[in-house]
């Protein structure tokens, strides 16, 4: 095994920081996910079945992950156009601006839920205009995407930033000198350039996404087969002490989440093929 | 394409990168743009290129005012210094760029881009070597693929800023002469930058040097080095030797400045290989003067020797038989004798 892992370097310490790295990922990360697999092998197969093919969960799940789906999607979009107009543009204020993207890290989930469910109700602010037009946002899975969105917003925002700060003028100039316009530059050498970057944001969002349950709880209405999420789903479980079904669900979504995760990863590492090897 | 360039200047905030400048630019010549960093030699080279505007003047590409004309009209090549080739793509679409990005009117089918992009791979000498991607390029392959992905479109002018600055010395020699060869089959139109004063020597058929935002001269490699107009081209362009010539002295300072005929309080321009080492002293104005250092490596042995009478130090260069037949020694006493001292007016500094 040595001779996979060992590797002729002048630092030193791999093996203390190879040791550290696998005690620290079993600690915090494999020990309770495989309880999670533990908890859910005492259930025998019909049970399992029982707990995770019923018409309830299984429309949670398309729930859960279209709407995560869709709102990683609208931070894509979003979030690059953000991070593109603060790292390109000057404006005024453009300090306030950056550090309010962070404000979704650090706002509590339930602050978060109740406000967008506060403002998006038939009576709040911005739901009362939206209400004559047929809108409905709070309480439909709408509101869910809404709320999914907020959250995610400063993982695409700040994994493109940096990219997009380093990219050499000269690529553009080149660009522009062999004739191609400034959607040709955008399209040909700029995008393929953040798309990395992109990627990883857009799976940083999806995931927090898929996991979230504070701030969606509040504004999703949380009705079943409609609008109850995944993790809520979980929650009942639990507080009715059906332990087993609860982490059966649990592991669905674990492992719906690694195979998405994993092929993000697939593709970013497929888009980072011309990187120095 | 002729370049002309009309009475061009260009501030940054307070610091004037350009002022007044006038130049033409011949067509199917290859100008070399010298100077030391900030000289505004790269400001120069964009504003020909349209990557930058100038506060005041014009340029015209074979008469035609061109000065408002965006940089994708231009029809320049330009090649950076850092390569800026797009990571992203391999070599086969680094080269094809620019002729895929044409409006489809104009854009040359699959076929005909295939043809053009292999016949720029052999130019390079890089045919096998379309599939690989920028970063598995050595540097000189990289500027290599820069230059044909430029020479891909056909433009009108070829603009290089220090295209081999960021290479090794034997790469960037093979490269430069190979630049030159390049030229000399297609005949387009180039001005490069380099602070290079061999580099700009050896390739290009007119150096212009720059310096503090203004041209100091304008000429053929030989002409700016046998015939500086300025102490500024005289010292940029090769290794120097000052000889003041005080009025107080009564030594041989103010006979070299006889012998030339120059008025006293100047200063007198030799270089290193126009200086004589002999043994014994030939003429009146030989100067005394004690060997330091001797560097005999190379084509041309360098020999440092201060001078007896007032202990400035004297560079000299000799070609290597007449070194050998000296068989100088460090610490040995010689006379120097400086020849084809250049004088310029005293207002001039360098």
């Amino acid at each position: 095994m040595s001779i996979f892992f060992k590797q002729r370097s002048v630092l030193p310490g791999f093996g203390l920081t190879m040791g550290f790295t696998i005690l620290y990922l079993s600690l915090i990360v494999l020990i309770p996910l495989s309880g999670l697999l533990f908890k859910t092998a005492t259930l025998s197969w019909e049970d399992f079945w029982g707990a995770v093919a019923s018409a309830r969960v299984l429309a949670s799940f398309r729930l859960t992950f279209g709407c995560a789906l869709l709102a990683a999607m609208i931070n894509g979009v979003f979030g690059l156009m953000v991070a593109w107009v603060l790292v390109r543009y000057r404006l005024p204020g453009k300090r306030v601006i950056d550090a309010l993207v962070d404000l979704p890290f650090a706002l509590p989930t339930a602050v978060a839920g109740i406000t967008l469910a506060g403002l998006y109700a038939g009576n709040g602010w911005i739901g009362q205009y939206l209400e004559p037009l047929g809108i409905k946002i709070a309480y439909t899975p709408l509101g869910i995407i809404v709320a999914m969105t907020f959250i995610g917003l400063p993982f695409v925002v700040r994994t493109v930033q940096p990219v997009l700060e380093d990219m050499e003028k000269e690529q553009e100039e080149a660009a522009a000198c062999l004739g191609a316009n400034r959607w040709q530059t955008f399209v040909r050498v700029i995008f393929p350039a953040i798309t990395p970057a992109l990627l990883t944001g857009f799976a940083l969002a999806y995931a927090r996404a898929i996991g979230e349950y504070g701030s969606v709880i509040f504004i999703a209405g949380n009705m079943p087969m409609v609008s109850e999420i995944t993790p809520l789903l979980i929650i009942t479980k639990l507080e009715q002490y059906d332990y087993a079904g609860a982490t059966a669900i649990a592991t669905v979504m674990l492992v719906f989440s690694f195979l998405i995760l994993l092929t993000i990863n697939l593709i970013q590492w497929w888009s980072r093929r011309h990187a120095e090897r | 394409m002729g370049i002309q360039i009309q009475n061009i200047s260009k501030k940054f905030g307070t610091y004037t990168a350009l002022d007044q400048i006038d130049l033409t630019v011949p067509s199917g010549e290859l100008v070399a743009l010298l100077g030391p960093s900030g000289s505004g030699k790269t400001t120069l080279l964009r504003i020909i290129a349209g990557l930058e505007t100038p506060d005041t003047g014009s340029i015209h590409f074979n008469g035609e005012v061109a000065t408002q004309r965006h940089v994708r009209d231009r029809r320049v090549g330009f090649v950076f210094q850092h390569y800026a080739l797009f990571q992203h793509m391999t070599v086969f679409d680094n080269i094809a760029f620019g002729m895929t990005v044409k409006p489809k009117a104009e854009r040359p089918d699959k076929k005909h881009i295939r043809k053009r992009v292999n016949e720029l791979l052999l130019l390079i000498q890089l045919d096998n070597m379309a599939d690989r991607f920028p970063s598995q390029l050595s540097g000189g392959q990289r500027q290599r693929v820069a230059l044909a992905r430029a020479l891909a479109t056909e433009p009108k002018v070829l603009l290089l800023d220090e295209p081999f600055g960021a290479l090794d010395a034997k790469v960037r020699l093979e490269l430069r002469r190979w630049l030159r060869k390049l030229h000399d089959e297609i005949h387009v139109t180039s001005v490069f930058v380099t602070h290079d004063q061999e580099e700009a020597l050896e390739v290009a058929d007119r150096v212009v040097v720059m310096n503090q935002a203004k041209i100091e001269q304008i000429g053929t490699p030989e002409e700016v080095y046998d015939h500086p107009a300025t102490p500024f081209v005289f010292n940029f362009l090769g290794h120097v030797n000052l000889f003041h010539c005080r009025e107080s002295d009564d030594d041989q300072a103010v006979a070299i400045a006889c012998l030339n005929g120059i008025d006293t309080g100047t200063v007198g321009y030799v270089r290193p290989s126009d200086i004589c080492i002999r043994r014994n002293a030939e003429a009146a104005d030989d100067i005394a003067a004690e060997v330091i250092f001797i560097q005999g490596a190379g084509a041309l042995p360098h020999i440092e020797l201060r001078r007896l009478d007032n202990g400035e130090t004297v560079h000299a260069e000799l070609p290597r038989d007449q070194y050998r037949q000296l068989g100088l020694k460090t610490g040995e006493q010689v006379f120097v004798h400086p020849t084809n001292v250049r004088v310029f007016a005293p207002n001039y500094q360098i």
